[in-house]
């Protein structure tokens, strides 16, 4: 044993947040090799404009206000969209997982929805609703519609029957029962659902908005490609980006909150 | 009181601590031998699952305050017998009646797996036991009465998931003594410990069921675990009782002695000699 492994060991001052940052350290690197590549002329700014000339198109629209408002009607569409599909998914799911009645009423004919790719029926969303608002937010809707129902399902139908016989055993009442057990147990698998719902929930919108709109983010982008605007497709496609990882993101900061007694979510 | 200071007079013969605080314990039952318990009787019971008939008529009275052992081997109908005895399945003929009107709190059961709620801290699966009472005003303090009882009050804010198996049974325990059942029912509650986890928590059983003087009644497969713990041994075979043995060896019972040794093995004999019967038919 040398000297210096014998002495007592200086704790390094730790750097606050250093893991935190650790994640973002590829993109920041991709968007270096990027820059340089556009600079040396390797890439064509015609084939890829620079990320600071993405940024600064960003900065013009920022100005004009016109980014601050695509990027609010394309997150409010996406929100009411979410909203609404996701209980209607939700409740069906419950109905479905604590109802042998209601699944045998409703689940064959949702399997079969189910089947039918949602962006399908945009012709038909056209011709129903116009390039509206709702056409969007029903597509939406749709969209996050099947994984949230189809994750809640499993979720109730999957919680250890032990258990539910257990809070019948010690006198729970249904809802307590509910609330207690069933509930909490699906939850895990309702968090399934949700990130899935919320992958989908982007992708809906962005066609939907690509095909059939008049503002939000998708309508920016095509908008911007029949005036060769590069830039500012370019932009679009990395605001989704970052809005996707931000939902998810918040997604699993609410899973961390109610799913802190699973073993998957303690600190060791 | 008097009987308890019997113990500590100079003239009574010496005694050691935990035998002292043994016989004060059965002493705390009520010194007139009657006990908190329900007795129960067991007429012509039969149970069957589609047309297999898995109780074939049984009638067994158990006083209030027995630990009573249910041997046979897998299959027997013994754990069934149980599931009868606290309500969990409904009796295809006969009755099974307690010496007193029963509260849905009074009969209580305790699994193999500890069945606790994964995302409830262990204090909450504990109030759980309470039943309708849970909503009372001294149910936290009741739940932390029940964890003191099985030695696990410094893990009542803890998840499940850190605790061990035996720890996990213990807190299954707790929950089930919350309510301070009239009768206990087990169902191989020890099955899935280790041999050592195993024999402290016999010795845990046994303590709460003289602290608490509830009828006990112990499913098991382990025949020492029985001959250890209980006052009878019933050996149910086809669905039927077979043997009714009185373990009359007194308590506390030192493991391994040779009392018990000849007791268990005799009726593992009984058990082995059906084993037996079967492979002529």
């Amino acid at each position: 044993m040398s000297l210096i492994d014998s002495l007592p060991r200086v704790g390094v001052p730790k750097l606050p947040r250093v893991d935190g940052l650790i994640p973002w350290i590829v993109p920041l690197a991709i968007i270096l090799i990027w820059q340089v590549a556009c600079v040396t002329g390797f890439v064509s700014a015609r084939v890829l404009p620079a990320p600071s000339d993405v940024a600064l198109a960003g900065w013009k629209l920022l100005l004009s206000g016109e980014l601050a408002r695509n990027i609010w009607v394309s997150f409010w569409r996406a929100s009411v969209g979410f909203l609404i599909g996701g209980s209607i998914g939700f409740s069906f799911g419950l109905a479905n997982g604590l109802s042998q009645t209601s699944s045998k009423l409703t689940d064959t004919t949702l399997q079969m929805v189910r089947n039918i790719p949602h962006l399908a029926l945009i012709p038909l969303v056209i011709l129903w609703f116009g390039i509206d608002e709702s056409a969007k937010l029903f597509l939406v809707a749709l969209g996050v519609f099947f994984p949230i129902y189809l994750n809640t399902l499993h979720g109730i139908r999957t919680v250890d029957p032990q258990l539910i016989e257990m809070g019948r055993i010690y006198g729970m009442s249904d809802g307590e029962l509910f609330r207690r057990v069933i509930f909490p147990g699906a939850l895990p698998s309702i968090f399934v659902g949700l990130r899935f719902a919320l992958g989908i929930m982007w992708l809906t919108l962005i066609v939907a908005e690509t095909i059939a709109a008049s503002s939000g983010l998708g309508y920016m982008a095509m908008q911007a490609r029949e005036f060769m605007l590069i830039d500012v497709v370019v932009l679009s496609i990395l605001i989704y980006a970052l809005l996707g990882k931000l939902a998810d993101s918040a997604s699993r900061a609410l899973e961390r909150l109610t799913l802190s007694w699973h073993p998957a979510f303690q600190k060791h | 009181m008097q009987e308890a200071l019997r113990f500590l007079s100079p003239g009574a013969e010496p005694v050691d601590r935990a035998d002292f605080i043994e016989r004060a314990r059965q002493l705390r039952r009520g010194s007139d031998g009657s006990s908190r318990g329900l007795a129960l009787t067991i007429r012509g019971l039969r149970k069957s699952f589609g047309d297999n008939e898995v109780l074939r008529g049984i009638d067994l009275h158990i006083p209030a305050g027995q630990f009573v052992a249910i041997v046979g081997r897998s299959g027997c109908g013994k754990s069934t017998l149980l599931r009868l005895i606290a309500g969990l399945e409904t009796i295809t003929a006969g009755t099974i009646g307690f010496s007193e009107e029963t509260r849905p709190e009074d009969v209580r059961v305790m699994f193999q797996e500890p069945r606790l709620l994964p995302w409830a801290r262990v204090l909450s699966n504990v109030e759980v036991g309470l039943g309708h009472e849970r909503h009372l005003p001294d149910a936290q303090a009741r739940a932390e009465g029940a964890l003191v009882e099985v030695g696990l009050d410094e893990k009542r804010g803890q998840w499940p998931a850190v605790l061990s198996g035996g720890q996990k049974q213990r807190v299954a325990l707790a929950r089930a003594l919350v309510s301070q059942p009239r009768v206990l029912a087990f169902d191989e509650p020890l099955g899935a410990l280790d041999a050592l986890t195993r024999i402290s928590m016999q010795r845990l059983l046994e303590r709460v069921w003289h602290d608490q003087g509830f009828t006990a009644i112990l499913v098991t497969h382990d025949v020492s675990e029985a001959v250890a713990l209980a006052d009878r041994v019933l050996v149910i075979e086809y669905g039927g009782i077979a043997h009714d043995i009185e373990v009359d060896i007194p308590r506390p019972r030192r493991r391994g002695s040779a009392q018990l040794a000849a007791l268990e093995g005799s009726i593992l004999k009984n058990l082995l000699q059906g084993t037996e019967d079967t492979s002529d038919l």
